[in-house]
């Protein structure tokens, strides 16, 4: 399992080397690699329905709990499928779509990076695997979305995209950290046996914030769900993949994986009920304003998983099963429309709803896909759109509570989504065809052939829901939780409520499509009152941000060196003067001191005049001495302390340093006064306080009691295990050889870094 | 600072000083000594040389850029360090010759580490103190 | 001793920080050096002082039998001594290079160019 994920990446990593092949026509061929992920996912249908599951374990850190667990049960199964069974047809329509594309090769290691990412997500069976894989379809989003990349609205998009799923993404890794410690597992089935403590602790609301924060975020979810709308700036494939069938319900996914884990709860049930019925009426309400197919298409999806959100807060089984049929219904239909909106703006350059009249004549099959789907968005008999309205409308109505207000709610939505299903998929191709459009040549079968059968298996599924019932839909449910074994899905149920819901839909949404035309006018209304939405007050928080930020750095990071060491050194000096006033208690052991000695005072004098000598000196030469000096008193006070090893050392640097100096001393600076007086006694008090904390600071350590078991283990092993009796150079070689092998690496890096300086030629440019 | 007397002394000074940078070198294991002293030794050894008689003359006595000592030592450490794994141990565990050698001691994988400390400072210093010289 | 040593590293300290708040360049680098070596002695004395007992395990015995310096801060020390030397060359160098492109030793100077290009 673990190869199947990582196929995608792999092609993807192969397409860096081998991209110009993949350029034009033979970019076909990469659909292959969805197409054997399907097969291989297809396989597997006998057994998950039967009601197992497959479970891959590789270790990854399991010091710290994190593994690469892959799970399929029937969840990730659906998701699977859908991953791959969608992806095989935009990797196919991809091909014609970008046919003369000169980044084609780019835009299919994207596409294969998101796919790979994308059933990692659902396939992960550990949080914070999950979360390196939902991190990473937030990314090769960010990519697609800002394919254009010479278009400065796609970027703003592919930014604003990044931010938002970002921002999910953080507070899904915080979620998983504290579901993690409270649980006491990464597992999410392990997570399954301690739902009751999880739901328990204190905690609990904290964890379902954060969840939710990662879900509606992904998932488009109102207030945040204005990223997605920016997102159709992508390149059509990707609105069809990422932002309608797969990567926004990762949110989706992510809710329906944590339900029998948080799920069951007043919070969690209310919380997603009231979002996602507010997302639900929002964005169905936005499709009437629109002209754009995308935008209309956009925020139809907006709508779709605001429902799905709306069925998962209900938990019951009913609303589980309606929850699972929805994805697929969706899946088939939102898909369809997009390619087929994508082959309109392929054929025609144009997407406005207000022009684009009578193309049937032009491409009849794209008409035929259209209209499948759209029927089957209005949930018309025979198709699989029917079966999930009636689902969605037989939940609610069982919903205890206020049951009347969730019905008027999913009535409207349903309604709304109705309209915007015929504005998308029929009216383009009914009425009369305009003159500019006669010209328009006819889509190819690598363009028609995809929205058809997904079109089509919409009306199959509808017909014989026998098909994906106990195969796909079941185990859905097993999955979370719940037994939907008496439950079966068909078009039939009688005369009941249920149905008179659905021919109210019907009949109210054919009469709204032919009242209400999609017009400028309606657009126009529609942006009078865009300050008040959540895109603008955030957007206005970030300018805010930016705002901040820049004066932030404009008083901190001046760019002046002595300006941060001066910032850092007050604050060290503050606090640890302040540490040190509190705690410290001033009295120290004398007894414990070493004596002091002639030749000792001696050696520390001459150090201190060879410092004062750096400092107050005005010629270069006195001072590079004086530092000699320095070297060398530094040297007899290690001789002097039983470290031979570092006088030698200390004696050695401190030659090749002198004569390092002299070797460029007259290429340096001249060694100028430059600072006023004032300057220098401010710098001088900052110094000497700095220097009289370090002081007390060394006293207040001396006076504390020494701990050498390393020192002692080190020592008394030196010999036994590592057959020297130099301790010292015992350490470095052996006991912390790896320390040293990287330290000499840091210093063939300096000289490397020495030598690329100095060789490096100047250019006449960077010459003043 | 070319005299006579340094330029003579030189010649004789830097196998004396190379010979004793070795001998720092391989005693380190049991007296003050070792790989980073005995580099800084050699390398000051060859920083005298390069004074009194020239640098070019320095660099034809080394034959090659010293800084391919750099990569040689990296390596020679990083061996040694590897070499237990052929025996599945653990990387840098140390390996040790049973039996005593004279002079140098007990003979183990971890001498071995300390020449390559020894091989790259020398390489760090030289090639920072020659390329320095060299273009000013 | 100790208090002596204590005061000394101080004194080290505050001149490096002093040198390196100035604006010339050169003083940069000695400043970095001064306060590199001050570093060295602090975790030095910080590991106690010991007179006379290097922490070599003397003659033919196999362990220490007597008191003995502690190893870990000289092991540490002897690092940072090479260390550094490859730091102040780099820094040397940077600051020629930097001296030779924009023609003058002033941070402040050097600042206000960089902003202009």
């Amino acid at each position: 399992m673990l190869i199947a994920i990582l196929l995608g990446f792999l092609f993807s990593l192969l397409l860096v080397f081998t991209g110009k092949f993949f350029k034009g026509k033979p970019g076909i061929i990469s659909a292959a690699i969805p197409l054997v992920l399907f097969g291989y996912f297809l396989q597997f249908i006998p057994e998950i329905s039967a009601g197992g599951t497959i479970v891959h374990s590789y270790s990854w850190v399991p010091s710290f709990g994190v593994n690469l667990d892959f799970t399929l049960d029937g969840l990730s199964l659906l998701f699977s499928l859908m991953i791959t069974g969608i992806g095989f047809l935009v990797f196919v329509y991809t091909a014609a779509y970008l046919k003369n594309h000169k980044y084609l090769d780019r835009f299919y290691g994207y596409l294969s990076m998101f796919m790979a990412a994308m059933l990692g997500l659902v396939l992960s069976d550990n949080l914070i695997t999950l979360f390196v894989f939902w991190e990473l379809t937030s990314i090769s989003s960010f990519f697609l979305i800002g394919f254009n990349n010479s278009n400065p609205e796609s970027r703003k998009s592919a930014i604003t995209a990044l931010a938002i799923t970002g921002l999910g993404g953080l507070s899904l890794l915080a979620g998983a950290l504290v579901l993690g410690s409270v649980g006491g597992s990464y597992s999410i089935d392990e997570l399954m046996n301690s739902s009751g403590e999880i739901a328990a602790s204190p905690y609990y609301i904290l964890i379902a914030i954060l969840i939710f924060g990662a879900a509606f975020t992904k998932s488009a979810q109102f207030p945040f769900h204005f990223w997605l709308p920016g997102a159709m700036k992508a390149p059509t494939p990707v609105s069809t993949y990422l932002h309608s069938a797969t990567m926004v319900k990762a949110g989706i996914y992510l809710l329906m994986r944590m339900t029998p884990v948080l799920g069951n709860q007043e919070f969690w049930n209310s919380t997603l009920i009231i979002v996602g019925s507010i997302t639900m009426v929002y964005a169905a309400i936005h499709t009437l304003f629109r002209t754009d197919l995308k935008g209309i298409l956009a925020y139809s999806t907006i709508s779709a998983l605001g429902i799905l959100v709306f069925l998962i807060g209900q938990g019951t089984e009913a609303a589980l099963l309606a929850a699972a049929v929805f994805i697929v219904v969706h899946a088939l239909y939102k898909a369809t429309l997009f390619l087929v909106t994508g082959i309109i703006d392929h054929q025609t350059l144009s997407r406005d709803v207000t022009i684009l009249r009578g193309l049937r004549k032009v491409m009849l099959p794209v008409a035929i896909a259209g209209f499948l789907a759209a029927i089957s968005s209005a949930g018309i008999p025979p198709t699989i759109g029917f079966l999930g309205k009636e689902l969605t409308y037989e939940s609610t109505l069982a919903l205890v509570g206020t049951p009347l207000l969730w019905i008027a709610l999913i009535l409207i939505t349903k309604i709304l989504l109705l309209h915007a299903g015929f504005v998308a998929g029929i009216s383009p191709f009914i009425g009369q065809l305009p003159e500019r459009f006669e010209k328009t040549k006819k889509p190819g079968i690598l363009l028609w052939g995809p929205p058809i059968i997904l079109s089509v298996a919409g009306i199959v599924f509808g017909v014989f829901p026998g098909i994906i019932e106990g195969s796909l839909i079941k185990p859905v449910v097993a999955a979370m939780g719940q037994d939907a074994g008496d439950q079966h899905l068909q078009l039939w149920h009688g005369f009941n409520t249920v149905l008179w819901l659905s021919v109210a839909t019907i009949v109210i949404g054919t009469v709204l499509y032919f009242t209400i035309k999609p017009s400028q006018k309606l657009v126009k209304m529609v942006t009078r009152v865009e300050y008040i939405s959540p895109e603008s007050i955030i957007s206005g928080f970030w300018s805010l941000f930016n705002k901040f930020s820049s004066l932030w750095t404009r008083i901190f990071q001046n760019g002046y060196l002595r300006n941060y060491v001066s910032t850092i050194l007050v604050f060290l000096i503050g606090l640890t003067g302040y540490v040190l006033y509190n705690t410290a208690n001033f009295s120290m052991d004398f007894s414990t001191l070493s004596e002091i000695t002639v030749y000792e005072i001696v050696v520390v004098t001459i150090l201190l005049i060879a410092v004062f000598f750096v400092v107050f000196t005005r010629s270069r030469l006195a001072a590079v001495a004086s530092m000699g000096v320095m070297g060398l008193a530094i040297c007899l006070i290690f001789v002097f302390y039983s470290a031979p090893d570092l006088a030698m050392t200390q004696f050695s640097i401190d030659t090749l340093t002198v004569i390092l100096f002299v070797l460029v001393l007259y290429r340096l600076p001249r060694y100028l006064k430059l600072s006023d007086y004032k300057t220098r006694i401010r710098d001088g008090v900052l110094a000497l306080s700095f220097g009289s904390i370090i002081t007390i600071l060394i006293l207040e350590v001396l006076a504390q009691p020494v701990n050498m078991e390393i020192s002692e283990y080190y020592a008394q092993n030196a010999y036994l295990l590592a057959h020297g009796k130099n301790v010292v150079n015992v350490i470095l070689v052996d006991f912390r050889g790896s320390d040293t092998f990287m330290e000499i690496s840091v210093l063939a890096i300096a000289a490397i870094g020495v030598f690329g300086l100095l060789k490096l030629r100047l250019k006449k440019t960077d010459q003043r | 600072m070319r005299t006579i007397i340094l330029k003579t002394a030189s010649a004789y000074l830097l196998p004396v000083l190379l010979l004793f940078s070795v001998f720092i070198l391989l005693r380190g294991h049991y007296l003050p000594g070792g790989g980073f002293v005995g580099g800084l030794m050699a390398s000051i050894a060859f920083v005298l040389h390069a004074f009194a008689n020239g640098l070019s003359n320095t660099k034809t006595l080394i034959r090659f850029h010293p800084g391919f000592l750099m990569p040689v030592g990296l390596a020679l450490a990083f061996l040694s360090g590897m070499a237990p794994l052929m025996f599945d141990l653990p990387f840098m565990t140390g390996l040790w010759y049973p039996e005593a050698i004279p002079v140098i001691g007990s003979l183990g994988s971890a001498l071995f580490f300390d020449i390559g400390v020894y091989l790259v400072v020398i390489g760090v210093t030289l090639t920072i103190i020659f390329t320095i010289a060299d273009t000013i | 001793m100790e208090i002596v040593l204590a005061i000394m590293i101080g004194i080290l300290y505050a001149a490096g920080i002093y040198m390196i708040l100035r604006r010339s360049l050169v003083k940069l680098i000695l400043g970095i050096i001064i306060l590199g070596n001050g570093a060295n002695l602090l975790i030095f004395l910080l590991g106690r002082i010991t007179k006379g007992s290097p922490p070599i395990i003397p003659g033919d015995l196999k362990v220490f039998e007597a008191a003995y310096a502690d190893p870990i801060p000289q092991a540490l020390i002897l690092t940072a001594i090479v260390i550094s030397f490859g730091l102040q060359s780099f820094a040397i160098i940077l600051i020629k290079r930097a001296y030779k492109v924009v023609k003058t030793d002033d941070l402040d100077e050097m600042n206000a160019i960089d902003q202009d290009s």
